[in-house]
């Protein structure tokens, strides 16, 4: 603690709340008592109803659940695979190409998403690689998109990882696929996970480039969000939306549980 | 299975970190490398581990080119400073890792593993993590691993350099017992600590600046070295420039005898001998200055003497009534404990 005294320290929580609570909590409370209401005409909304949630969690929204978790899952697999494989190779690379690599990587977050969402439908309109019209190319844009973080983190874990392991295990007799799987990985997994959370949490999120790519049968649930308020229903959007912030806290949470299982140190 | 050096030069960069080194290892031998840090040792035990790719000359292992094979063929054990004990893994899964990577039957694995950690003594804490073991007992897990594969070649990077000094000389007396029970693991360890060389090699090689300075047994390096690095550096050493003359030769304005086959007379040498053969009093050879520095160790007394502008320093048992600083002393060496080396680098 940098504040001692009990009254300082009373002064500093007071400015945090009020900072804090209008800023992050409140909205994100108001979402969940408008997902209750069907009337809001006073300060708070009025009219409580659980009938917002039966629609929220059946039929098109579920199927828009169900895609948003398909979508999110295999992005961040994918962005993983690609970022922890560009990572370990860079490790062995000198500083400047190490650089350019890096660079590469975040170039997707430097550019405004909806760019990447544009680029990715131009490139992939054509054949030979016709994915416009299918789901595939929103898994591939959200790829894009997360794989910088995947990246990121697993570099910087990586470039902490003291080399003595992975050659004390190849002393020991271990092929450099061996090392990997049993050596570098495992010790890596925290930042892995910790990547992997990222990844999905913004990959449920992502709006902007997906609304330039999806197709009618790949709906994410952010666009139902969209579009359901777009259309007036407020109360619907915000149960839709309590419903996507509740699976990625769900999904966060078991995520976060592997790491501290894995975690040696 | 004995290791040999071959010109093996090695370079970073376009700076060369070890200069064409040659020194042939025996099968079942101990080689000392001693050197301070930067003088190329460390370099030299990573070329044979396959770590570092010399820029030319050959390493082999028996009969064997090893120079252009990847690590993990090279069936050698190797223990590092930092022991690099898998934090994910049990002490057992740790000993257990060479023998999966080689495929050994999970039987066998078992009873070698159980063999390793009785060897080293840590048989009771084949569950714990290495997080949960002290210093000492992580060394000791890091032998096991490397002993489990019953390599023929063990190395041995600074194994004890991060124990305190108690546990280390308990580590010493502990490796000897190993080397004595596998007398036919070649061992090759690297340090920059002259005790734990002098008491464990067969023979040191002396390194410094990137080249291999002087090689012999710890007896030959400390009763005769053969330049003043090694003569500092194994064991300590006054070093005083002379002239030879007659019978001996003059330091300072003093003539001191001594045996001078090796070099001419009237030639410039440096004159080599311990503190501790250095005696207080009259005697043989006797030199008188003035004290600089007097250091209290608990049973010796460390005295710094300037004669004639050269400091000689004496290590002599605990004066019950040492001199004051500036007080005239004298001092005297046996002429037969004394050798002559080249002029150079000596009088520092």
């Amino acid at each position: 603690m940098l504040v001692h005294s009990r009254r300082a320290r009373r002064a500093v929580w007071a400015v945090f709340l009020v900072l804090f609570l209008p800023l992050f909590a409140l909205p994100l409370l108001v979402v969940l008592a408008a997902s209750f209401a069907t009337h809001w005409s006073g300060v708070l909304p009025s009219g409580p109803t659980g009938a917002h949630y039966r629609a929220a969690t059946h039929g098109e929204a579920l199927q828009a659940l169900t895609t948003s978790l398909v979508t999110a899952s295999t992005a961040s697999v994918l962005a993983l695979a690609a970022g922890t494989w560009a990572a370990l190779a860079a490790a062995a690379l000198k500083r400047r190409y190490r650089r350019v690599l890096d660079a590469l990587f975040v170039l997707p977050v430097a550019v405004p998403s909806v760019v990447v969402g544009l680029a990715t439908l131009v490139a992939f309109s054509q054949p030979p690689f016709l994915l416009n019209g299918t789901r595939w190319i929103v898994i591939a844009a959200h790829t894009v998109l997360v794989t910088a973080f995947a990246h990121q983190s697993v570099a910087a874990a990586a470039a902490r990882l003291d080399p003595a392991y992975a050659q004390a295990a190849a002393s020991l007799g271990a092929r450099p696929a061996r090392v990997l799987w049993t050596v570098q990985l495992p010790l890596l997994l925290p930042s892995l996970t910790a990547a992997a959370g990222l990844c999905f949490a913004l990959s449920m999120g992502e709006l902007s480039a997906t609304m330039m790519l999806y197709p009618p049968d790949w709906t994410p649930l952010p666009v139902l969000v969209y579009a359901a308020t777009d259309r007036g229903a407020l109360f619907t959007g915000s149960a839709v939306a309590v419903v996507l912030m509740t699976a990625t806290l769900l999904v966060l949470l078991a995520v976060s549980r592997i790491r501290t299982k894995a975690s040696y140190r | 299975m004995g290791i040999r050096f071959d010109g093996v030069t090695v370079a970073y960069d376009g700076t060369v970190v070890l200069d064409a080194l040659d020194l042939t290892v025996a099968p079942g031998e101990v080689m000392a490398l001693l050197g301070p840090s930067g003088s190329g040792k460390t370099t030299a035990l990573r070329a044979v581990a396959g770590f570092v790719r010399p820029a030319s000359g050959r390493v082999f292992l028996g009969d064997r080119d090893v120079t252009d094979l990847p690590p993990h063929r090279r069936g050698i054990g190797m223990v590092v400073q930092s022991y690099a004990l898998f934090p994910h893994l049990r002490v057992e899964d740790n000993v257990a890792f060479g023998l999966k990577a080689r495929r050994v039957p999970r039987a066998e694995i078992r009873t070698r593993v159980a063999e390793a950690l009785d060897l080293t003594g840590m048989a009771a804490h084949a569950r714990r993590h290495p997080r949960e073991l002290s210093g000492g007992q992580q060394q000791r897990v890091a032998i096991a691993r490397a002993l489990a594969v019953r390599p023929d070649v063990l190395l041995l990077d600074e194994p004890l350099s991060a124990l305190d000094a108690r546990l280390r000389s308990g580590m010493l007396t502990e490796l000897a017992r190993l080397h004595r029970e596998l007398p036919d693991v070649t061992m090759l360890y690297v340090t920059h600590d002259q005790v734990e060389a002098l008491t464990l090699a067969d023979r040191i090689a002396v390194m410094d600046r990137a080249r291999l300075q002087a090689c012999g047994t710890p007896r030959e390096l400390y009763r005769a070295p053969a330049d003043a690095f090694t003569a500092s550096f194994v064991g300590g050493a006054n070093l005083l420039p002379v002239t030879v003359d007659g019978k001996g030769a003059r330091f300072a304005g003093t003539h001191v005898e001594l045996d001078t086959t090796a070099a001419a007379a009237g030639a410039r040498a440096t004159l080599c001998v311990r503190p501790h053969l250095v005696g207080v009093g009259d005697g043989p050879n006797r030199l008188t200055g003035t004290l600089a520095e007097i250091q209290w160790r608990g049973a010796t007394h460390r005295l710094y003497v300037d004669v004639g502008g050269h400091q000689v320093m004496a290590d002599v048992r605990e004066l019950r009534e040492p001199p004051g600083l500036g007080d005239a002393v004298t001092l005297h060496f046996a002429p037969e404990d004394a050798v002559l080396l080249p002029a150079g680098v000596g009088d520092e």
